[in-house]
């Protein structure tokens, strides 16, 4: 199995990989406007460059505790011609990782498990790799 | 090579679809020399062009034509009918080979022999023969063919990206110089900022096409479909240099296609029919475009036999008896309204051109896809007019931006009919039960605060938007109002989305986000709902269209009143206190200066303001004076006749007698003041009886003169001493014998005046 490039972040504490090619870029999203009534798990609207971005409350979706501070690091990605920033603790690196499938009998729990893909091992620490499209796609199948 | 290949299809390609109405406009008119030229260059330049790219077939076609067409040029040929057929097929092939070039496909050569055969002289050989339509089609003036070049949309897309980021790149800059202060930075950075917003325009409007390109084709179709269907057809276009987005033109080719065969087809009746009918022989297709705010207009009407109902109603119940009982029950236009089911078809026999039963549903389908409406107005035996709407682009929408606690949203413009401001006299604001009611200028409107819609603030707000749904309208309270911007509407994530307010997102030169509001929407949220009551009867749409809206206004003695609408060319603001009278006439201060007025039912009010509604055509500005205006209402019943000749007509409205003035006769009244009878003054000392008598005299209701006009009569006469007499009653004034002046006993001569006067 080859190794495939992936983008290293941690969400609420958790290293987390995903497919370099679901990542078109990473940025800190400045100002949020907010759109009221939407999905809670969306934060609101940021530009961009000249283009306006929807913004995900990452650790909303996956349940977890929001950091103290302001985390403004996203990645952003496109599910069905619209962007998406997710936002996340830190950003690491980019490394060709080995996906391996999932250990047996582990249970991630039913928010990881819809969007985890496999795990891969880096430096020793077990990573889950997850499919960001379908982690924004969470949002409206939740409605 | 291949790229010469390539600019030669796509020039020869535009040039033929421009090329196509020419030649139909040429046959009509085989003395037009200008457009034999125009083919003939076409001609020319095609066989010019495959000399050096080696296309020998073409280069036959076009050499033939070329022949034949100077031949013509020359005198030596006329350009009958058979002729011009002759041609046309020459030049579609030259259009499909082209074509086939451009496809890589092999196009077998078969039929080019009779083709070129049937350029020449001898009859026998015309394989092809169509009937010519007889009137020239309405394309008014040869084109030069347009410098020009092919663009994908995606790139076109690209470019506007690039000019939207350069723009926020240029206000980020602008920002930071503002700061360091700078002279001639700031120079440079104006003039920037200049050719940013014109590249910005330049760019938006490549987007932009004329319909002309939509239209130029039509005569060619309408020649084609007439000459199948042996009818004759003569066609007029109007307002071809209609500009709107280029994707928009491609989207409505088809159902345009389609809507101009089904006129001709169905609509349009064979010159025979139309003799019987007593009509003329060629039926006639106009076709119009024009802009409307932010929407494009297409009118396709015919005037042939219009759409049986009854024959669609029966055939529909061939087709399925089980809806009998429905369909039977329909109201006229819900019976008009089946053209649009799948699957109909009032045609026994399937043509060439139309009749299959595929169509009106596709081409409303394909409308709707668009943000378009298609409606039709029917009037049997007389013909069919079809009008597609649609907006003016996809993507640009003018806005007006708001402001709800610490944010800003954007709310379509065209659904906002009127914004006041919430404390404003002429609004009124009470909370009937749970919910808030609005009256603005007695209109009840259901109010929809924002703030609370939103979550993020219980106050109604400072300023109402009297927001238009296709149910009804509604109150919009909202914080503030900012200003309105052109912008580009993107749509929103399917996150967002869900929350069911928002119709799509903008992004203005601060480089903010903007949410666009979804009316609808936020009046649903907000429970306030509109529909179904509409739809359900279908039929109340029907005289809605055809009512004559009518302003409604407070009279200056309080009475409500109407005027139609269109007499009324605007309504102006009057000081109270300004209005006096001057000349036998009232006049009163405006915004936009002094106003000639109107004062009839009452006296003009004191004190506070009034308003004129201001007529049209009047050398010196004149108003209509009345309290204020209410509402405009527009009404459909027959008016109940009125004694008064001033008065057109008493319209009962919700129980209550309402007076509908006459424009006309409010004109003539102001016309000269006829109706009041004339005072008039003779002798030498007039000048200084004017001066003192007129506001009694007119007061008492009489026109001043110190000469007669033709045909006019005086109904009272003042004359001094014992100056002659000449008309109507005499009052007699002494003159002073100290002084000479006449004798003046103002309380006297009022009693008189106002017992001749009969009051």
């Amino acid at each position: 199995m080859s190794a495939v490039l992936h983008l290293l972040a941690h969400v609420g504490g958790r290293a987390i990989a995903v497919p370099a090619d679901a990542v078109e870029s990473v940025v800190d999203i400045t100002k949020v406007v907010r759109a009221p009534r939407a999905h809670p798990a969306v934060r609101g609207l940021a530009t961009l460059r000249s283009r306006v971005v929807t913004v995900v409350d990452t650790w909303r979706l996956l349940d977890l505790p929001a950091p103290d501070d302001e985390s403004c690091r996203a990645i952003i990605t496109v599910v069905d011609g619209h962007h998406h920033a997710v936002l996340v603790d830190t950003l690491e690196d980019v490394a060709p990782l080995d996906v391996q499938p999932l250990p047996p009998g582990l249970s991630l729990g039913w928010r990881w498990a819809a969007v985890a893909t496999g795990s891969a091992d880096r430096d020793g620490e077990p990573v889950l790799v997850i499919d960001i499209a379908r982690l924004v796609e969470t949002i409206v199948a939740a409605g | 090579m291949d790229d010469l290949l390539q600019e030669f299809i796509a020039e020869t390609r535009e040039t033929l679809a421009a090329l196509s109405g020419e030649i139909v406009a040429w046959e009509a008119d085989p003395a037009d020399r200008g457009r034999l030229d125009a083919i003939f260059r076409f001609v020319h330049t095609v066989k010019g062009s495959c000399g050096f790219l080696d296309l020998p077939r073409l280069a036959r076609l076009s050499h033939a034509a070329e022949d034949v067409l100077q031949a013509v040029r020359a005198g030596e040929r006329a350009p009958d009918a058979r002729l011009v057929t002759a041609v046309l097929a020459i030049i579609d092939r030259i259009g499909e080979i082209v074509e086939a070039i451009d496809a890589g496909a092999p196009l077998d050569d078969s039929g080019e022999d009779l083709l070129l055969a049937a350029l020449t002289e001898k009859v026998e050989a015309a394989p092809l023969m169509l009937v010519a339509a007889e009137h020239a089609p309405g394309v008014a003036a040869p084109r030069a063919p347009a410098r020009s070049i092919r663009l994908s949309v995606d790139l076109l897309d690209r470019m506007m990206n690039g000019v939207s980021e350069m723009v926020l790149a240029r206000n980020e800059l602008a920002r930071r110089l503002r700061d360091s202060a700078d002279p001639t930075l700031e120079n440079a950075i104006d003039r920037l900022s200049l050719t940013v917003s014109e590249l910005r325009d330049t760019v938006t409007r490549t987007r932009m096409q004329a319909i002309d390109s939509l239209f130029s084709a039509l005569p060619r179709l309408v020649r084609d479909t007439a000459g199948v269907l042996d009818k004759k057809v003569s066609l007029a276009i109007d307002g071809a240099d209609v500009e709107l987005d280029r994707e928009m033109i491609e989207l409505l080719r088809d159902p345009m296609v389609h809507i101009v065969r089904n006129a001709i087809d169905h609509g349009i009746e064979t010159p025979e029919e139309r003799r019987r009918a007593g009509k003329p022989e060629a039926g006639r297709l106009a076709i119009a475009a024009r802009q409307s705010g932010n929407r494009i207009i297409v009118e396709i009407a015919d005037d042939g036999r219009g759409i049986d109902t009854a024959r669609l109603v029966s055939k529909r119940i061939e087709q399925e008896p089980a809806r009998a009982a429905e369909l039977n029950a329909l109201s006229e236009r819900a019976r008009l309204d089946l053209v649009f089911e799948p699957g109909l078809s009032t045609r026994d026999t399937v043509t060439a051109t139309s009749g299959r039963g595929v169509g009106m549903d596709v081409v409303r389908t394909n409308v709707e896809q668009i943000g378009g409406t298609i409606k039709l107005r029917n009037v049997p035996g007389k013909g069919l007019t079809t009008t597609i709407e649609v907006p003016l682009t996809l993507a640009i929408l003018s806005a007006v931006i708001i402001s709800a606690g610490d944010d800003r949203y954007a709310v379509p413009r065209q659904a906002v009919e009127e914004i006041v401001a919430a404390r404003s006299s002429a609004v009124r604001i009470d909370t009937v039960g749970d919910a808030l009611l609005a009256t603005v200028r007695g209109r009840r409107l259901p109010v929809v605060q924002l703030g609370a819609v939103l979550g993020t603030s219980d106050a109604l707000g400072d300023m109402l938007m009297i927001v238009n749904l296709p149910g009804g309208s509604f109150a919009l309270g909202v914080e503030s109002v900012e200003d309105t911007q052109e912008l580009v509407v993107k749509p929103v994530a399917p996150a967002v989305m869900a929350a069911g307010l928002y119709a799509g997102q903008m992004l203005p030169d601060t480089g903010v986000p903007l949410l666009l509001l979804d009316c609808a929407g936020v009046a649903a949220a907000a429970g306030v709902s509109f529909e179904r009551v509409v739809v359900a009867e279908p039929e109340v749409e029907e005289p809605v269209a055809e009512g004559t809206p009518a302003l409604m206004f407070e009279a200056l003695d309080g009475q409500r009143r109407m005027i139609p609408l269109a007499a009324v060319e605007r309504i102006e603001a009057v000081v109270a206190a300004s209005i006096r009278q001057a000349g036998g006439r009232w006049w009163g201060t405006a915004r936009e200066g002094v106003l000639a007025l109107i004062v009839r039912d009452g006296v003009p009010p004191r004190e506070g303001e009034a308003a004129a509604l201001m007529l049209p055509g009047a050398d010196t500005p004149t108003g209509y004076l009345v309290r204020r205006a209410l509402d405009i209402v527009t009404y459909h019943d027959e008016l109940l006749p009125s004694q008064d000749p001033a008065v057109r007509g008493i319209l009962v409205l919700e129980g209550e007698p309402i007076e509908v003035i006459d424009p006309a006769r409010l004109g003539d009244e102001r016309a000269g003041e006829a109706a009041a009878p004339i005072c008039l003054l003779q002798g030498e000392d007039t000048a200084w009886m004017e001066a003192m008598l007129t506001p009694l005299i007119t007061a008492a209701g009489y026109r001043v003169a110190r000469t007669l006009g033709a045909g006019e009569q005086a109904a009272v006469t003042l004359a001094v001493g014992d100056d002659a007499a000449a008309d109507g009653q005499v009052v007699r004034l002494p003159r002073d014998p100290d002084t000479g002046r006449p004798l003046l006993d103002t309380d006297a001569l009022a009693s008189v005046l106002n017992m001749k006067a009969g009051r």
